[in-house]
């Protein structure tokens, strides 16, 4: 079994777990609550990886943090080594390719919150960040769960994106669903059936974990 | 403190909300159908509603003002509101939802705060349980508690014992009253129960159609002639004359004495001090009639008296009994009028529970 692939998936499905609850949940909020009439275009931004081949939003991450992009040259100039092809371009990569599985989940257990709750908060005088923290968050920890879980277990299996940013690098880029496409290549299928067979334990158990502990039908969902 | 209220706001092509008041501490019931804009009228005064145009000012604070741009964000406004349907905290302890808005607080008092006002709303028993736990009556006295215990400038009830039976209703009015008079504010109290109307009320707005058409005491306005089927929302079919004669606070209760007879009537304690004229408001259907003299029961108020006429109106037998003077109307159901055998003529006793007695000050 390759350990060093599978480190290095894991390694990056939590950078970009952690990552996603961060930006994620400020992005998740203002899907809710804002009144903007221009809130359907942030919408569709966010989803726009669920149908958008992984292919596709992989060149232009690739374009994006190239060497001759601006972004790729402050980083050049910044590191001193080139962005494409390295674990830092899989993290950029992975946050947008996962980030309605973050986004969406966590929106809609927002929106399940009964409006008059922040009403009575602000009425008893509690202003609307401490609202957030004290409210909007407690109830919402089974959608923060589903986001995370998701983001996660998205992240282990990409596989477009992570070879058109990251391309192969052992122990750098190279994650499990590479490196199972690699030991199928080389005809290697033992190795790919260890690989894929962890991954599908792995992803199953996440899944049972988060549906048994909160008992509702479908509660990991993309668009729920 | 007075409670100044002046308020625009178009809620749709048709229906507008144009109000003009000022209100002094005590209870003021905003009384109308559901339509009418009462709900609207508070979330304004809150601030969880932006009026167009208008001011509102607790005494010399201005919470809104159209004209200066002034519009202090509801977290400010030291505003208590108590909704229809609490929107108490499902995540937290009834303890933690009294103790909700007083975070600023260190924590002794908060505790001290928070046992205190469940004691004296009778809720101290359930105060590690959650909303869920408990049943709606007890929840409403959370709810109460929760806004009550952050010394609000004013307090806005949205139709908060609506969803109860009559029997906790009464006693949470009964609580609610208490509070008022230790603590003078200007109370909103919106409602389109007459009962609460009779039982709270030292002033009513009377709201249609988003415009105040009537304002006064709660007999003045809700018995007004004036005002078409004001009277008959208020439905109480019997507005007695009487006087004062007793007044037993421990007991929540005073006795009343018809005019003009000795016949005497337990209601739930008011204002009113002894020697003072009111009217006891009582439903028709609030009275029970019984052939012989009962016995061994919890009703205060058994009185006797003879049927003067019967008429039936579809499955309802209107029964007009004389008490000393004094013509009653009493409705029984059909079967009941037959098998107790009533007729002109004949004598009965009325049995009245003390809390459907309604005092209502005289105009």
């Amino acid at each position: 079994m390759d350990w060093t692939a599978i480190a290095l998936s894991v390694r990056l499905a939590a950078v970009v777990s952690a990552i996603l609850l961060v930006i994620g949940v400020p992005i998740a909020y203002w899907l809710t609550f804002s009144s903007s009439r221009w809130r359907f275009v942030c919408e569709s931004v966010v989803a726009l990886p669920l149908v958008l081949p992984p292919t596709v939003l992989g060149f232009y991450v690739l374009l994006a943090l190239g060497s001759r992009s601006p972004i790729g040259r402050v980083w050049m100039a910044w590191t001193g080594r080139g962005l494409a092809f390295s674990f830092e371009a899989l993290v950029i990569a992975s946050i947008l390719y996962s980030l309605p599985f973050a986004v969406q989940p966590i929106a809609a257990s927002f929106a399940q919150i009964d409006r008059t709750l922040l009403e009575a908060s602000a009425t008893l005088g509690v202003a609307r960040l401490q609202t957030f923290v004290r409210v909007v968050m407690p109830l919402s920890v089974d959608g923060l769960l589903a986001g995370i879980v998701l983001t996660f277990a998205h992240t282990i299996g990409e596989f477009g994106v992570v070879l058109m940013v990251g391309g192969n690098l052992p122990g750098v880029t190279r994650t499990v669903s590479i490196s199972i496409y690699d030991d199928v290549q080389s005809f290697n299928f033992a190795a790919a059936h260890q690989t894929a067979l962890l991954l599908l334990i792995v992803s199953f158990t996440a899944l049972t974990v988060v549906y048994g502990l909160m008992r509702k039908p479908w509660a990991v969902a993309p668009l729920s | 403190m007075t409670l100044g209220v002046r308020v625009r706001k178009r809620l749709s092509r048709l229906f507008r909300l144009d109000v003009a008041f000022d209100v002094d501490s005590g209870v003021t019931i905003v009384f109308g159908e559901s339509g009418s804009g009462k709900t609207t009228l508070l979330r304004c005064v809150a601030g969880l509603a932006a009026p167009d145009d208008g001011r509102i000012a607790v005494g010399e604070r201005v919470l809104y003002d159209a004209g200066n741009g002034v519009n202090i964000v509801s977290s400010q406004r030291r505003v208590g509101f108590v909704f229809q349907h609490l929107a108490l905290f499902p995540h937290l302890t009834a303890a933690q939802n009294i103790a909700y808005g007083l975070s600023r607080l260190p924590k002794a008092e908060r505790r001290e705060r928070t046992t205190a006002i469940a004691t004296s709303f009778h809720i101290a028993h359930l105060l590690d349980r959650r909303p869920a736990e408990i049943s709606g009556g007890e929840r409403q006295r959370v709810g109460l508690a929760r806004a009550l215990v952050t010394d609000p400038a004013i307090l806005l009830l949205d139709e908060p014992l609506s969803a109860l039976d009559h029997a906790t209703r009464s006693r949470i009015i009964a609580d609610l009253r208490e509070w008022n008079d230790a603590h003078r504010i200007p109370i909103l109290y919106v409602t389109h129960s007459q009962r609460e109307a009779f039982a709270l009320g030292e002033r009513v707005l009377l709201l249609r159609e988003g415009a105040i058409v009537a304002d006064g005491s709660p007999d003045a306005v809700l018995n007004a002639p004036s005002h078409d089927g004001v009277a008959l929302l208020a439905g109480f079919e019997n507005l007695l004359d009487a006087e004062v004669v007793d007044r037993r606070p421990d007991a929540g209760v005073m006795v009343a004495r018809l005019a003009a007879t000795t016949v005497d009537l337990e209601t739930p304690l008011a204002s009113s001090g002894v020697g003072a004229r009111i009217r006891v408001a009582v439903r028709a259907g609030d009275i029970l009639v019984a052939a012989e003299r009962p016995r061994g029961l919890s009703a205060r108020n058994v009185i006797a008296g003879s049927i003067v006429a019967l008429t039936r109106q579809g499955a309802t037998v209107h029964v007009q009994v004389d008490v000393g003077g004094v013509p009653i109307e009493v409705h029984v159901t059909p079967t009941s009028s037959e098998l107790l055998g009533l007729g002109p003529g004949r004598d009965v006793w009325l049995v009245i529970k003390t809390h459907s007695c309604h005092p209502v000050s005289a105009v």
